[in-house]
């Protein structure tokens, strides 16, 4: 049993078949450079519908670098290149007739600090609507409540909705960017250590909701936390100096895992 | 005397002079201020205001002039706002690290360092001779719309800078366009800088008195303009033209009108202040 | 895909207008060069530069430009000699001595100086410090570059202070510090590290300040006198170049004569001017930008 397993993990990455019908995401020899700096090499890793993985690493990895080629964040960064491909959904993104703004709806982020607009919480949860030229305004309420709900936010602001979204706490606007998210339907939530701004009683709040998320999506969270990533993953992938070491079963990757690199970090002997 | 004294005698000294140094540029404006309402105050009065110019001083008011900068500053606000704003949004969102918007850059910076006369020259040859425009008020505002140009562009780049990344990095990861991105987040949360920026802006374009003596505004006009292709005179030539005169009757009168063009500059001035206190104490991040 | 479209309008829309920029400086320099080499098809370009006569409305015309250069480079001198010794010491007063809310206060309050029209400046200069300086030394006469520089020396001291104050803000706390923990004054350390340390800052703004001052009308317009003369004497009539070109647009000179000319060439000698100094400070400020980035 071992044996295989530990086989499967050792293959896994190499040997990606040229479509997997059950992945969401699926990266292909991923290579990623700013300028000459290479900060992603040769990644290979597909993710499931409906699952929670998590990214966990030393700072300076290039977790978060490879979280934001999802939704194609690092565009913005001057000498930003990237080799090889990203499938979601069966279709390429990271090519030129990509129209970003499509992929974002479907691929949404939750930043590591809570970066509300400096509008009403009820315009920052309607804003994706209103962008994608939506003008029903009854349908903008419906879903607008609907996501503070699924963000268990609504008893707290309910009376609120017209104040502004900056009066919240920092547990509180970090949810309400979680509902700003959910409000356009993405099929994916990338998550980038949405937790690490937060207090300990907001941080547990929004781990909690994240168990609830899963039913109707997929995420996908960088953390520095490695209890979080154990409590609220289902699959992790260990990276280092650009690579990805090790990906497996969150449950073995804090068990048992295969690389001794994964084993130091994950009992705080380096990182 | 030790050296240690003698050392703090002479921090104590400078810190006086120092005192005394930013004491005497208020004490100027004060001794200048008071001096206008002494001499002014007085002739200010309705008739002042409402009557057209005329050889008698006492009979001599600023109607024309005032109307004169109420026009200039309205046209000017027309023309330098959406161009400022725009080249502003574009060098700080748009053109960004390519060559052509550097060479903008340093070019505007240059152009910021003209002196106010030589756009006169420009507007003379350009907008007067030209577009044959004349000594209008259209030729006039289109003058010191760019000159104000830089200032404005300047003005809007600072403020949309202020605005955080993580607030256009949200919008564009819920699928906003670049442009939906700056209209919805970027100009609203800096809509009071840009707005200072303008006002202040244009309250220097309405002092300014070389420029439009250079592009032909008169210093006599018998009436008050009526449309943008219409000769004019504005309160700063109306006041040049008083104090080129012998007779103190006219030194009062430019003292009166200086009491009412100081009004409208320093109203402007407060308004933008107002502006971006408002602004600053709205947001923060 | 509609949106890719707007999207392409709206950022060639943004582009033109930052565009105007350069047609602006395209146009400036143009202008000046196109009546200026017309105005130099009929007169020397040697007379310019030597002569030291600028009569070109009279009867017996003389074209140097000396006359109204010296007449800029005088009133200049007379406003840097009075906006740089207070502009610095407000700036290190502000920076080292003054308590914070002080600095906050006085700061923007400086600044109205600068928003203060320079028509009212002249009209200060001639009816308030002219007859002044004439208690005191009644040789004075009516108008005069003296008075006229005092007063453009008060307008751009904002220019000195808040721009120097700026620099020396922008020092690093631990030089400061380094100095005060060796035991020095305020003072020594005023003037030994930090007016050293900001010293592109500050040449930056006396830079500009000179530039300012060159380009400057109404104030020498007003109180400085028409009379262009080849002297350094700070209690006579004088004209700058600014003034004259006010001198000949007053007038109705018909354009495209030569006294029309006059203007443009006069105005291109104030443009290298200030486009010398403008280019200097821009150097100095993105080498000074460098070393502390």
């Amino acid at each position: 049993m071992k044996v295989e397993e530990k086989e499967h993990i050792m293959t896994e990455p190499k040997t990606i078949p040229e479509i997997n019908k059950k992945a969401l995401i699926e990266a292909r020899n991923v290579n990623v450079f700013y300028g000459h700096f290479q900060a992603l090499k040769d990644i290979n890793i597909s993710m499931n519908k409906n699952s929670v993985t998590a990214f966990i690493g030393p700072s300076g990895c290039g977790k978060s670098t490879f979280l934001r080629c999802f939704n194609r964040m690092n565009d913005y960064i001057d000498g930003y290149s990237i080799k090889g491909e990203i499938v979601i959904d069966q279709k390429k993104i990271n090519w030129k007739n990509v129209v970003i703004e499509e992929l974002r709806k479907e691929v949404g982020m939750v930043f590591q600090k809570p970066n509300p607009f400096p509008k009403t919480i009820f315009e920052n949860v309607a804003y994706g609507l209103k962008i994608q030229g939506i003008k029903d305004k009854s349908f903008i309420e419906e879903r607008v409540i609907k996501s503070i709900k699924d963000v268990a936010l609504w008893d707290e602001v309910k009376d609120d909705l017209k104040k502004s979204a900056l009066a919240l706490s920092g547990g509180q606007q970090q949810r309400l960017c979680i509902a700003r998210t959910l409000a356009v339907e993405p099929k994916i939530v990338l998550m980038d250590e949405p937790t690490s701004a937060l207090d300990p009683i907001s941080t547990a709040s929004i781990e909690e909701l994240m168990f609830e998320l899963k039913q109707k999506y997929t995420i996908v969270i960088v953390t520095h936390n490695m209890q979080q990533a154990a409590r609220i993953s289902d699959k992790t992938a260990f990276f280092y100096m650009g690579e990805i070491i090790e990906y497996d079963d969150t449950k073995i990757i804090f068990t048992n895992p295969k690389q001794e690199k994964t084993q130091n970090y994950i009992t705080g002997r380096f990182g | 005397m030790t050296n240690s004294q003698k050392n703090k005698l002479i921090d104590n000294a400078f810190k006086i002079f120092g005192v005394a140094c930013t004491l005497f540029g208020l004490i100027i404006l004060a001794i200048l201020i008071y001096d206008i309402l002494k001499t002014g105050l007085t002739r200010i009065d309705w008739d002042f205001i409402t009557n057209l110019p005329s050889r008698r001083a006492q009979k001599a008011g600023i109607y024309t002039a005032l109307m004169g900068t109420v026009w200039i500053l309205f046209l000017t606000a027309i023309i330098a706002f959406p161009i400022g704003v725009g080249a502003g949004i574009y060098l700080e969102e748009y053109g960004k690290k390519s060559k052509w918007a550097n060479f903008l850059e340093i070019n505007i910076a240059n152009l910021a360092g003209v002196p106010s006369i030589i756009y006169g020259l420009l507007g003379l040859e350009i907008f007067v001779r030209a577009f044959n425009l004349g000594g209008s008020l259209l030729a006039g505002s289109l003058t010191l719309s760019l000159l104000i140009l830089p200032i404005v562009i300047v003005s809007t780049r600072e403020a949309l800078k202020a605005v955080p990344s993580s607030i256009k990095d949200a919008s564009v990861a819920l699928g906003a366009s670049k442009w939906q991105t700056i209209w919805n987040q970027t100009l609203p949360a800096s809509v009071g800088g840009v707005l200072t920026g303008v006002i202040l802006a244009i309250s220097r374009a309405i002092g300014e008195t070389a420029p439009l003596i250079v592009v032909g505004a008169l210093a006599y006009v018998p009436f008050a303009p009526s449309s943008p292709m219409d000769e004019f005179t504005v309160m700063p030539i109306q006041i040049f033209n008083w104090v080129s005169r012998p007779q103190h009757e006219f030194a009062v009168n430019s003292a009166a009108a200086i009491i009412i063009l100081l009004l409208i500059t320093f109203m402007m001035n407060g308004v933008a202040v107002y502006y971006r206190n408002k602004w600053q104490k709205k947001i923060k991040w | 895909m509609r949106t890719r479209t707007q999207e392409k309008i709206i950022e060639t829309l943004l582009k033109l207008a930052a565009s105007i920029t350069i047609l602006t400086t395209i146009g400036i320099i143009g202008v000046l060069l196109y009546e200026t080499i017309a105005f130099f098809k009929e007169v020397s370009i040697v007379d310019f530069l030597t002569d030291t006569e600028w009569t070109p409305l009279f009867a017996q015309k003389h074209f140097g430009i000396l006359p109204l250069v010296s007449g800029t480079v005088l009133t200049t001198l007379i406003a840097i000699a009075v906006a740089l010794p207070i502009g610095l010491t407000i700036a290190v007063y502000l920076n080292m001595y003054a308590p914070k809310a002080f600095r906050k206060t006085f700061k923007p309050m400086l600044e109205v100086l600068a928003a203060v029209p320079t028509v009212v400046y002249g009209f200060f200069a001639l009816t308030v410090v002219t007859p002044f300086l004439q208690s005191i030394y009644p040789d004075l006469s009516g108008f005069n570059s003296l008075s006229a520089g005092i007063v453009m020396g008060i307008m751009i001291i904002p220019f000195v202070s808040s721009l120097s104050e700026d620099a020396l803000y922008a020092i690093p706390k631990t030089l400061k510090e380094a100095s005060f923990g060796m035991g020095a004054t305020r003072f020594q350390t005023s003037f030994k590290v930090m007016v050293p340390a900001a010293s592109s800052g500050i040449i930056v703004s006396v830079i500009l300040a000179i530039s300012r001052a060159i380009g400057e009308t109404m104030i020498v317009a007003i109180a400085a006198g028409q009379q262009p003369r080849l002297t350094f004497d700070p209690t006579v009539p004088i004209e700058t170049i600014t003034a004259y070109i006010v001198q000949v647009s007053m007038g109705d000179v018909p354009h495209g004569s030569l006294e029309y000319r006059t203007i443009f060439a006069a105005g291109i000698t104030l443009f290298i001017f200030t486009f010398l100094l403008n280019t200097v400070s821009f150097w100095i400020k993105k080498k000074y930008q460098e070393k502390y980035d």
